[in-house]
């Protein structure tokens, strides 16, 4: 009896140790990264590296102001053209797609979330900066929203499935029409969780390096022109690191530094969201 | 308000939950439908506002007459009825992102009651459904803050405020303790003065109390029915009589 007692204690302190121990691996690498980013990256921020642009190579200085507008420029054209997509077909896809057509776009959706972004990239170069001749922000921001919307269209298909059946059939006992039960009642119910899964997305776009090497290309100038090659910190990130420069490398462990803050800023604000009004959830 | 249903059969894929069951509802009265679980009682209320074709694979045979019209009629819309039939649920289910004032007038919007009125009605549904006093100051916080009890009666107001002619409730006491449903009952009571009731319930004592005619259904079929004070004492169906006397169910 007493015996059993033990075993029992000693498999529940194991298994409680074992689980903290991986949580804390879990947690890990994004403590270690974040440490060390800003342990080389915190002291190069200074006024000027936000609103300075590039000096030319070798000499000290400079910012990354034009990087910084860029990928505000390029994030913010892919969430308004990436997010209305997604969360149609994500509200389509839970309310509607239980047929045919839902289970094509649940499976395209499924597949281009696996899709290697730097293919998509590949294809917005094929289909957009080819034809038009020239590199451009906007080709930037379209491929981002394709990667967008998948992304969109699946968290919010889970948010809005969360919403209780029962919750449903109230509307429509109170002779609410279909679509209307889906946009007022629904979606209203889900909209935290929604707008949650958004600022996920757009985050984790705002951090994609590779489609934009094929498509807004960068540019050493301060541009707003979406028509014309803009600069985007993951792409200033990766010309900056892999320089010769001394002063480029302190500048990239700067500006990733500020990607990641931006990253960390976008989710911490998806917290705050997802408390909805009246503290459910 | 007239409410019938001739030979009405309702089926889930094919396979019918209830069959061919007549039966006259009579107005400003309530009627229990009571049976074992499974035996139909909530299929058949939810054929008399139409919910139960959107159910998976819900199909209506028969028809179900609303003063004297079939409302599975060509012509008729079922968002319409839904309007004129009001349901309560088994568990309460306030709209959780609204205050209290907009869940009642949750329906009304829909309806196209002009704002200025809705307030009036807010008011006055809540009054009906007993709940005014305790809410009265608070109408504009979270109607999830309520108790149980309170969303149920919550959710009765809603379903009055668009000022149905027919009240169905399912088992609309059952996820209550038994002070909340001595209320709800004792509202039920008060509400048949303008309303037709509906009620399905497990609860054969909740029939007994509150009903005036019940519908007792077995395997899908409407066994018996009669006026609640003869089916409790006399029932004529040996069927009713054991599952009344606690010998099944």
């Amino acid at each position: 009896m007493s015996q059993a007692r033990t075993r029992r204690r000693v498999v529940s302190t194991t298994m409680t140790a074992l689980v903290g121990v991986l949580s804390g691996l879990a947690v890990l690498p994004l403590v270690l990264i974040f440490g060390y980013l800003v342990l080389k990256g915190a002291s190069s921020l200074n006024l000027e590296f936000f609103v300075g642009n590039p000096v030319p190579a070798g000499q000290a200085g400079g910012g990354v102001a034009h990087a910084i507008a860029g990928s505000a420029i390029i994030v913010g054209l892919a969430a308004l053209i990436g997010l209305p997509v997604g969360i149609g077909a994500g509200i389509f896809l839970a309310e509607y797609g239980s047929g045919r057509l839902g289970w094509t776009v649940r499976f395209v959706a499924d597949v281009l979330n696996g899709t290697p972004s730097i293919i998509i990239g590949i294809f917005a170069w094929t289909w957009i900066v080819r034809p038009q001749g020239h590199f451009s922000g906007l080709a930037g921001a379209l491929a981002l929203a394709v990667i967008l919307v998948p992304l969109v269209a699946r968290t919010t298909e889970e948010m809005v499935r969360l919403v209780p059946h029962a919750l449903r059939e109230a509307a429509l006992a109170l002779g609410y029409p279909r679509w209307r039960t889906s946009l007022t009642i629904v979606v209203r119910t889900a909209l935290a969780g929604i707008v949650t899964g958004g600022l996920v997305g757009v985050a984790r776009v705002a951090g994609e390096t590779a489609p934009l090497l094929f498509t807004a290309l960068g540019n050493l100038n301060f541009s707003t022109h979406v028509n014309e090659p803009m600069q985007a910190l993951p792409l200033q990130i990766y010309v900056y690191a892999t320089g010769p420069f001394q002063e480029w490398h302190r500048l990239a462990w700067a500006a990733s530094l500020v990607l990641i803050l931006l990253v960390f800023g976008l989710a911490l604000v998806a917290r705050r969201v997802a408390v909805n009004r009246y503290g459910a959830r | 308000m007239h409410l019938a249903t001739e030979r009405l059969t309702a089926r889930y894929h094919g396979r019918p939950a209830i069959t061919a069951v007549s039966m006259s509802i009579h107005p400003r009265a309530i009627t229990a439908v009571i049976g074992p679980s499974g035996c139909g009682k909530s299929t058949f209320l939810r054929c008399l506002n139409r919910m139960h074709e959107l159910s998976d694979g819900g199909t209506v045979e028969g028809r179900v007459l609303l003063d004297g019209s079939d409302i599975y009629g060509p012509a008729v819309d079922a968002v319409e009825v839904r309007r004129r039939v009001g349901m309560v649920f088994q568990r309460p289910t306030p709209f959780p992102t609204m205050s209290i004032h907009d869940n009642v007038a949750a329906g009304l919007r829909v309806n196209g009651v002009p704002r200025r009125r809705i307030g009036e009605i807010v008011e006055r549904s809540l009054a009906q459904a007993a709940l005014w006093d305790e809410v009265k100051d608070r109408l504009h916080g979270s109607a999830m803050a309520l108790s149980g009890g309170q969303q149920q009666r919550l959710c009765i107001a809603r379903a009055l405020a668009t000022e149905p002619e027919v009240l169905l409730m399912d088992e609309p006491a059952s996820a209550l303790d038994p002070i909340a449903t001595q209320r709800v009952e004792e509202l039920m009571v008060t509400l048949k003065r303008n309303y037709t009731i509906v009620v399905v319930t497990h609860n054969l004592q909740q029939a007994a109390r509150v009903s005036d005619h019940t519908g007792f259904f077995y395997l899908g079929d409407l066994v018996e029915f009669d006026e609640t004070a003869r089916m409790f004492t006399n029932p004529s169906d040996s069927r009713t009589e054991a599952y009344i006397t606690g010998r099944f169910g």
